[in-house]
């Protein structure tokens, strides 16, 4: 067993589930540590919407006097964990980064936070994110950006940018994402730290405040493979509350990530995906991971996908329309945000919910319930929403074949390292650009990682390597980026966060 | 807006002679299954408001539908029972229209894949005519929220002071049936709406999938209505041939007497619209049950886009065929042929089958002659002051006796009561009077009140002898073989006895003694 470093926010998730095993360290030293950390430097990175410090110490000393009675518990009981605000969480606030659920206390739990609670994880609290998960950047959401802690006036992706920045800041060790297009995986891969898109249907969506329902898949985000392997365990599993949850065990995922085990797998790298448009150093480091793998013993082959070009476009027109539907709810009528229209003595229900809908919504959410109302309207139907199922299909078909030939797929995840905050703000499609390496894999429910593949040299940020593989297959991701991932570190002579820059000191942060 | 002065309408034979009605019912009905159609809350009706409601049926952020088993089952059951084609594979969709009664602002139901579709019912008039209605489709979708308005006039939502939302209701299991355009009724179009309604609630009760109550909304009726150029006979080709009208779509029409006079109403305003040159505008209209007139209600030319896509959250619903042949062997009989059956075993005239059917008392009678009373006691005593009784309280015979705890093996003891002697007919009313008026059963009842014939032949006698020595010119008329006279001596002997004696053994008595 490794020995635990002084600060044991430096640990990984792994590590410290030994040294709680063995008994040599307590889960609530272990939460207070992440706790004091989040005091620290939380007011830089802005990853938290909600720190539920009595919630994480209550669950922690739970979970010590358990274990002290001799209770067997689960690989990761006792090691904290922060949870994307987009899974609600009973009893603690569920806004999901947006004006409109400010102030609501959900009172039932998600599938995967009660199986957190379970499995003995405390909860530190809840994550920023993108406005109902709608954006690249968190900078869609309500309560303001997070921050990356590689450069703090960058963002650090999104939505799921508040766990990914959690991680990259130390201020907890796992965090829960949904990746509706790249939610996990593109924020994974500007901080430097692992994310996991599951098959869909791998992980309940019983409790994750819909975005697109047919798209929307919660994956574990951590600092390395095996521990997002032992995260991805956790949450995974058939739930009947959930209709399009696969009803079969959770892939070996822990297994294949101890082997990290590449020899004669077949290795696709998807020609479509990494020309035009991707940063010379994100290209640079990619290219540098497929020749690792293939002296770790795999076969790498050029594979052609050619709809994946459309899947930008089918995805703009899926996704809007489930979320036209899923946001409706939100009428001020049961819970959440209720505005009075101005001027209005006694205002109808139908005014009360335009007034609310126009003041607790941003422009984001705005923009896209008016593409999928168009895109659903009758008459345009066809010619919209329509022919996007078929482009999807098209995409599944892509990856089947593609998988015909090869075990994985690679890419560069996202085109970019992390960009300036307010650069892409005002430009939606240069924002929606961002997810065109992950979204393919939501259109056709495979699974996909994300892990660090190492700094861009014309800026020093880090970039991301993508793998795929074949639906219900998730335990590929694991084989293939356990294996890549020592051979990174090996190469870099350490954890590649090792280089990120202190934060904690208000020097650190630029312009403040 | 709606307006609250009636339309102008033209006399319903007028109409017929110049317009040919076609007609488009859809009923909806809620299933009585255990729980919910996508989550595990109780179904019942009635319970305190809001009280049973979860995160899913409330529309929480989150919440996901899982699709009951149960009410797939019976939708299939219904529709193998109208003679539909049970799809194989077919999808929820979902409706998006914001209103404060729906948690999700979208309703989840089927569009373009209903699980039944392509089938008919045919639907016997009270004069034995059989219609035969198209079954264009039977749905599945969930029910919307309950509201209620209060203040104002109407109880409707304009002038409201406030309106309350219980959401008990939302996600209970409905049905929706909905017929192909019912062509060649003519002038028996408003007849052939209610019995189809009428049968329709037949089935679906035999098929035991819902308490089929209109009062309490558990089946609910729209009925379109339109008008077309008379061109000759209903069903001839000529007639057939010419375009079906604008219609409109009368909502909320609960009871099988509402439906009639609904559609009656409707073609009588459309008739007097077409006839003035007007033309009619394809709108909803609300009943009004008390005043018998529909009003305008939404027009459907800026009716909403509902945006209908599969439902991405259920996955799609594939009855296997073994499942759906299984479900068929589950389907009780027919209830026109059950008709035929029981009219038969019982020995029943047309007419009087009819009246058993028209008073809702079959499945009573079934269950009086299986408690062992005759069928025609049973028939007499249920379509008496039962029957009369619930006519008068505007309520079904099987509801009102129910409410008074008269059941079946009450009427079957009263019957076995007259025939075993100790009641003639008059005491046997008596007795049920008491059992109406919850004193207990017949024989208790009888026991309470001291009636029992008397069974003393000397007393009989006495009184026989004595009333025969008092009319004499009567018993006179009796040897001469007028028999018929003896009813008045009867009748006397009654008196004498205060009630209590076999009128029949009177009559033999005084036949011997003057013959």
């Amino acid at each position: 067993m490794t020995d635990l470093p002084t600060d044991l926010t430096r640990a990984t998730a792994s590590a410290l589930a030994d040294a709680l095993a063995a008994g040599t360290v307590s889960s609530v030293e272990v939460t207070q540590a992440h706790l004091d950390r989040i005091a620290a430097v939380d007011g830089q990175v802005h990853s938290y919407l909600h720190v539920d410090t009595e919630g994480a110490i209550a669950q922690a000393r739970e979970v010590d006097e358990r274990r002290r009675a001799g209770e067997s518990l689960g690989a990761l009981a006792g090691v904290p964990i922060a949870v994307k605000d987009v899974m609600t969480t009973k009893g603690v606030p569920t806004t999901c980064g947006s004006k409109m659920l400010e102030g609501w206390i959900p009172p039932y739990d998600a599938t995967v936070v009660t199986k957190l609670r379970e499995a003995g994880l405390p909860i530190l609290g809840k994550t920023n994110m993108d406005e109902f998960a709608m954006g690249s950047s968190t900078e869609h959401s309500a309560y303001g950006p997070s921050r990356n802690p590689w450069d703090l006036e960058r963002i650090p992706g999104g939505s799921g940018g508040g766990s990914s920045s959690v991680l990259a800041s130390f201020q907890a060790p796992l965090a829960t994402g949904t990746d509706t297009g790249g939610s996990i995986r593109q924020p994974a891969a500007v901080t430097a730290t692992v994310g996991t898109k599951p098959t869909y249907g791998g992980v309940s969506r019983y409790g994750l405040v819909a975005l697109a329902s047919s798209l929307d898949q919660a994956g574990p985000c951590g600092r390395t493979v095996l521990d997002t392997a032992l995260l991805h365990a956790v949450m995974g599993g058939h739930d009947p509350m959930d209709s399009t949850s696969i009803d079969a065990p959770v892939p070996p995922v822990v297994e294949a990530a101890r082997a990290a085990d590449v020899k004669g797998m077949r290795i696709g790298v998807v020609k479509e995906l990494g020309g035009e448009g991707y940063q010379p150093g994100v290209r640079a480091r990619f290219d540098e991971s497929v020749a690792l793998l293939q002296e770790l013993g795999a076969e790498v082959v050029e594979v052609s996908c050619p709809n994946f070009e459309y899947a930008l476009a089918a995805y703009y027109l899926i996704l809007p329309s489930e979320a036209s539907s899923n946001l409706a709810k939100f009428d001020a009528m049961r819970y959440g945000l209720r505005v009075l229209p101005e001027g209005v003595d006694d205002p109808s229900a139908e005014q009360v919910m335009a007034a609310t809908r126009d003041a607790g919504f941003g422009p984001e959410v705005k923009r896209r319930i008016i593409l999928g109302t168009y895109a659903l309207s009758s008459g345009y139907y066809d010619a919209y929403y329509g022919s996007a199922q078929k482009v999807r299909a098209l995409i599944a078909q892509d990856f089947d074949n593609a998988y015909g030939r090869v075990d994985v797929l690679v890419s560069p995840t996202a085109p970019t390292t992390a960009f300036k905050l307010g650069d892409k703000l005002e430009d939606p499609m240069a924002m929606y650009l961002n997810d065109i390496a992950t979204i393919p894999a939501n259109l056709a429910g495979v699974p996909g990682m994300s892990i660090p593949s190492g700094l861009a040299d014309e800026d020093g940020l880090p970039a991301g390597i993508q793998i795929l593989a074949p639906a219900t297959k998730d335990e590929r991701l694991y084989s293939v980026g356990a294996a890549l991932e020592a051979a990174l570190v090996d190469r870099w002579g350490g954890p590649i966060l090792d280089r990120a820059p202190a934060l904690g000191d208000a020097a650190a942060v630029k312009g403040a | 807006m709606s307006t609250a002065t009636a339309d102008a309408v033209m006399d319903y034979d007028e109409a017929m002679a110049k317009f040919d009605p076609v007609m488009g019912l859809e009923v909806h009905v809620e299933l009585h299954t255990a729980t919910k159609m996508f989550c595990g809350c109780p179904a019942e009706f009635g319970a305190e408001p809001n009280s049973q409601v979860c995160p899913v049926c409330l529309g929480l952020p989150g919440a996901l539908p899982v699709v009951n088993e149960k009410a797939v089952e019976s939708a299939i059951r219904i529709g193998l029972a109208l003679n539909c084609e049970i799809a194989e594979w077919c999808r929820f969709a979902r409706k998006n229209y914001f209103y404060p009664d729906m948690p999700k602002n979208f309703q989840t139901s089927q569009y373009d894949e209903p699980i039944a579709y392509n089938g008919h019912l045919d639907v016997e008039l009270e004069d034995g005519t059989v219609y035969r209605v198209e079954i264009e489709r039977a749905h599945m979708e969930e029910d919307t929220g309950k509201s209620l308005h209060i203040g104002g006039a109407t109880g409707r939502i304009h002038g409201a002071d406030h309106s309350l939302v219980d959401y008990n209701r939302a996600g209970i299991p409905l049905i929706e049936i909905v017929t192909k355009p019912m062509t060649g009724a003519g002038e028996r179009a408003p007849e052939v709406a209610k019995a189809y309604v009428s049968a329709l609630r037949d089935l679906l009760r035999a098929l035991d999938v819902s308490d089929v109550k209109m009062e309490q909304g558990s089946m609910r009726c729209d009925a379109n209505v339109s008008l077309r150029a008379k061109a000759g006979d209903p069903t001839s080709p000529e007639q057939l041939a010419v375009p079906l009208g604008t219609r409109t779509e009368t909502k909320n029409v609960n009871s099988l007497r509402s439906v009639e006079r609904a559609v009656r109403y409707e073609i009588s305003r459309h008739a007097a619209i077409l006839d003035g040159g007007g033309s009619i505008l394809q709108e909803t209209r609300h009943w009004h049950e008390d005043t018998g007139i529909t009003t305008s209600g939404r027009v459907k030319s800026d009716a909403e886009d509902y945006r209908y896509f599969p439902e991405p959250d259920l996955v799609p619903v594939a009855p296997t065929r073994e499942l759906v042949e299984a479900l068929r062997g589950t389907l009780p009989e027919n209830p026109a042929a059950r008709r035929k059956r029981l009219q038969s075993d019982w020995g029943y005239s047309d007419l009087e089958m009819r009246d058993v059917v028209n008073a809702g008392a079959v499945e009573l009678i079934e269950q009086t002659v299986a408690a062992g009373a005759s069928a025609g006691a049973a028939k007499k005593w249920w379509l008496g002051e039962p029957s009369r009784r619930a006519n008068a309280e505007a309520q079904d015979i099987v509801t009102y006796a129910a409410g008074l705890g008269l059941t079946p093996a009450h009427i079957a003891e009263l019957d076995g009561l007259v025939v075993s002697g100790r009641l003639n007919d008059s005491m046997a009313r008596q007795v049920l009077d008491g059992v109406l008026a919850g004193e207990g059963t017949p024989t208790a009842v009888a026991d309470a009140r001291g009636l029992e014939l008397v069974q003393d032949d000397g007393a009989l006698e006495a009184a026989v002898d004595k009333v025969i020595e008092a009319n004499p010119d009567v018993a006179a008329k009796i040897r001469d073989g007028k028999l018929q006279a003896a009813g008045a001596l009867i009748g006397q002997v009654m008196k004498e006895m205060k009630g209590q004696a076999d009128a029949g053994k009177a009559r033999e008595l005084i036949l011997a003694k003057l013959q």
